[in-house]
């Protein structure tokens, strides 16, 4: 350590080389003269200065003494862990406060165990900063190149190696050999290419309300569908929704039986992902688009719940405003305009869905969405 | 105090500080702060429809009209306060058994606050606002018992019609403008129930054709669940999804390791 108590021969300022000495922090303000030295000069390390423990018995000891306690309570840690682990039952709950009623394993054991490998974590770290040296050491970096003898040797051991394998004078194994390792990763290629399913197709842009199952080659065929309340599963009576209602429909057919779990879609996520609908009632005098109440049926209307932005569902609906809030990004839709954008990222409307009531009083669509519902994607068109 | 002038430039002494300056400026403010003012004036227990009249006179017909009518602000087409006719018993009881009306001051959303009437005069002005308009009445202690509902079926439900708005444990959220759907963490069985009957503020209305009286009883008992459900994993940070969780880890996680980083990387003399 005595080697930074003397300065070393690069921390020496350079001088008479016209550009003047080193300037102190104590010296307040002096004038430059300008210019830059020719080369600057390594200042070295910094001073060392020794710590406590480096000076006194007692506080190295003291030192000595804190490990071992920092040590001590990682042994106590994995003790009390053990014991916990056998003792606590899973299912016990223990009040902690700021926290409340919880689990007593997760609680004991997390507590012993961050006892555990934090006492030896700690433990180690302030013997290093009390106890070891902290001088700073230089170790130069050896050169990284092999000598010339080692480098020749091994390339006389490779190319001897293939002389001997005789891959020079067989070009129909060279041949067969490359060809072999480059169409070996199709397997692979074509492995994973397949699992990624099928081609959309068409299915983007139906939705169970064309007529049935739209997934990947399906083409439904059109047939009025009655509005099912979800996750009842059951037809919706138009004089049953009252001025600032709120419906989550689903179509008819789409849901299987709420009680024994039978029929509905076989794609039942996929179906949902893309036919969901929220049913609202307003005083026909609030709405301010024609074609909105054209579409809908005295003030009832059916809008897709599916964000034009990124398809999070948009079910945030304010009976007094009319505002319909989509809670991933805000984007806002006034159901009194036909649900246009007034607020956040979506660009489209959402796609309303034309509705009417059946011969005994059901709502019903009358056609599909005339759009794709949901985000944009590149094939979706205008 | 030779320890304490001693340890005055300790790197912590800044936040040591801050956080006693913060404690004491809060517990002081505590002490003297001055007690909200109450002006409204206690009246007599009523309980028939005359009474309940006398007092929306007192008390609500500066914003909703001295027969209940509404009235509206003259600006544009805000109203002071809407009409009431049909809006039912339960809505009185869920509006004024919640302290959110009288209404404070204008603004946005009405705000849960104290309750300004006992018991027999919110159920006398539920007779006058009933008496007006038939609308829904106030559930009996039967149809809003949560040990009778079907907790299961009752969070498919919620998770359905309410959890958009309010999360899916309850806590809450945000709407438009400064509009939020409240938490439902220990509201009275009896409120959810008028809530959903009534659609107070913002929220839609469910009426029993949408959510059929049982089925309102479930959702009850569901958030009933939810309400003495005890976290087996620790700090639920509000039941508020990732984003608080994530925020905690960086916040704290990150935290801690970058201190740990600057203790190993400090010189120890």
């Amino acid at each position: 350590m005595n080697e930074q108590d003397t300065p070393t021969t690069g921390s020496e300022v350079a001088t008479g080389d016209g550009h003047g000495q080193a300037v102190r922090l104590d010296e307040g303000h002096v004038v430059g003269q300008g210019g830059i030295p020719e080369r600057f000069t390594n200042p070295g390390l910094p001073h060392h200065v020794p710590r406590m423990a480096d000076l006194d018995e007692a506080a190295a000891q003291r030192a000595e003494k804190q490990v071992a306690t920092l040590f001590g309570i990682s042994i106590l840690g994995t003790l009390l862990f053990l014991v916990l682990y056998f003792l606590v039952d899973v299912n016990e709950t223990v009040y902690v406060p700021g926290i409340g009623a919880t689990s007593a394993a997760n609680v004991g054991l997390g507590v012993t165990l961050a006892m555990s490998l934090l006492g030896i974590g700690f433990g180690a770290v302030h013997w290093a900063k009390t106890l070891m040296p902290d001088t700073e050491v230089v170790e130069e970096r050896h050169p990284m190149r092999a000598t010339d003898a080692d480098r020749s040797r091994v390339v006389q051991v490779l190319s001897e190696g293939g002389a001997s394998s005789q891959i020079t004078r067989r070009p129909l194994i060279k041949y067969t050999l490359g060809g072999a390792l480059a169409l070996f990763p199709l397997g692979l290629v074509f492995q994973v290419g397949g699992s990624l399913g099928k081609l959309p197709q068409k299915s983007l842009s139906l939705t169970w309300w064309n007529g049935g199952p739209s997934g990947p080659g399906e083409i439904p065929e059109f047939k009025p569908l009655r509005l099912m309340k979800d996750p009842e599963n059951q037809p919706i009576k138009a004089s049953d929704i009252t001025i600032g209602s709120v419906v989550h429909v689903m179509p008819e057919g789409l849901l299987p039986d709420p009680k024994t779990q039978e029929g509905g879609a076989e794609h039942l996520l996929e179906e949902k992902a893309k036919a969901a609908v929220l049913l609202m009632r307003l005083d026909p005098s609030q709405i301010k688009s024609q074609k909105e109440l054209d579409w809908g049926y005295q003030g009832i209307v059916a809008y897709s719940k599916i964000c034009t932005h990124v398809g999070c569902p948009v079910g945030l609906y304010e009976q007094q405003t009319h505002h319909l809030l989509c809670p991933c990004h805000q984007s806002t839709f006034d159901v009194t305009q036909d649900c246009k954008v007034i607020f956040g990222p979506a660009k489209r409307p959402l796609p309303q869905l034309k509705i009417t009531v059946d011969d005994e009083g059901y709502l019903v669509s009358t056609q599909p969405f005339r759009e794709a519902v949901g985000p944009s994607f590149w094939e979706r068109g205008q | 105090m030779n320890a304490l002038a001693a340890r005055r430039r300790h790197p912590a002494a800044i936040a040591v500080l801050l956080m006693i300056g913060l404690f004491l400026t809060g517990a002081v403010y505590a002490a003297v702060a001055p007690e909200p003012a109450d002006a409204t004036t206690k009246a007599l227990p009523a309980q028939s429809v005359e009474e309940g009249k006398a007092l929306f006179r007192a008390n609500c017909a500066t914003c909703h009209g001295l027969n209940a009518e509404g009235r509206a602000t003259g600006q544009g087409d805000k109203v002071a306060g809407p009409p009431l006719a049909g809006v039912g018993a339960a809505a009185v009881d869920f509006q004024v058994g919640t302290g959110r009306m009288p209404m404070a001051q204008p603004g946005v959303q009405a705000q849960k606050g104290t309750v300004k009437f006992d018991e027999d005069q919110i159920a006398a002005l539920g007779a006058y606002v009933a008496s007006l308009s038939p609308g829904p009445a106030v559930p009996s202690d039967e149809a809003v018992d949560a040990s009778k509902g079907d907790p299961a079926l009752g969070g498919e439900l919620f998770r359905v019609n309410c959890a958009m708005c309010h999360n899916f444990a309850g806590s809450g959220g945000a709407l438009t403008r400064g509009k939020y759907a409240p938490a439902l963490k220990d509201v009275s069985a009896k409120h959810i129930y008028e809530a959903m009957a009534t659609g107070p503020q913002s929220m839609p209305v469910f009426n029993d054709a949408n959510v059929t009286p049982e089925n309102k009883r479930d959702i009850i008992a569901f958030l009933d669940t939810v309400d003495r459900q005890e976290s087996p994993g620790g700090l639920t940070l509000g039941s508020l999804g990732p984003v608080t969780e994530g925020l905690f880890a960086w916040v704290f996680g990150l935290g801690i390791l970058v201190g740990c980083a600057v203790w190993l990387g400090s010189k120890a003399a």
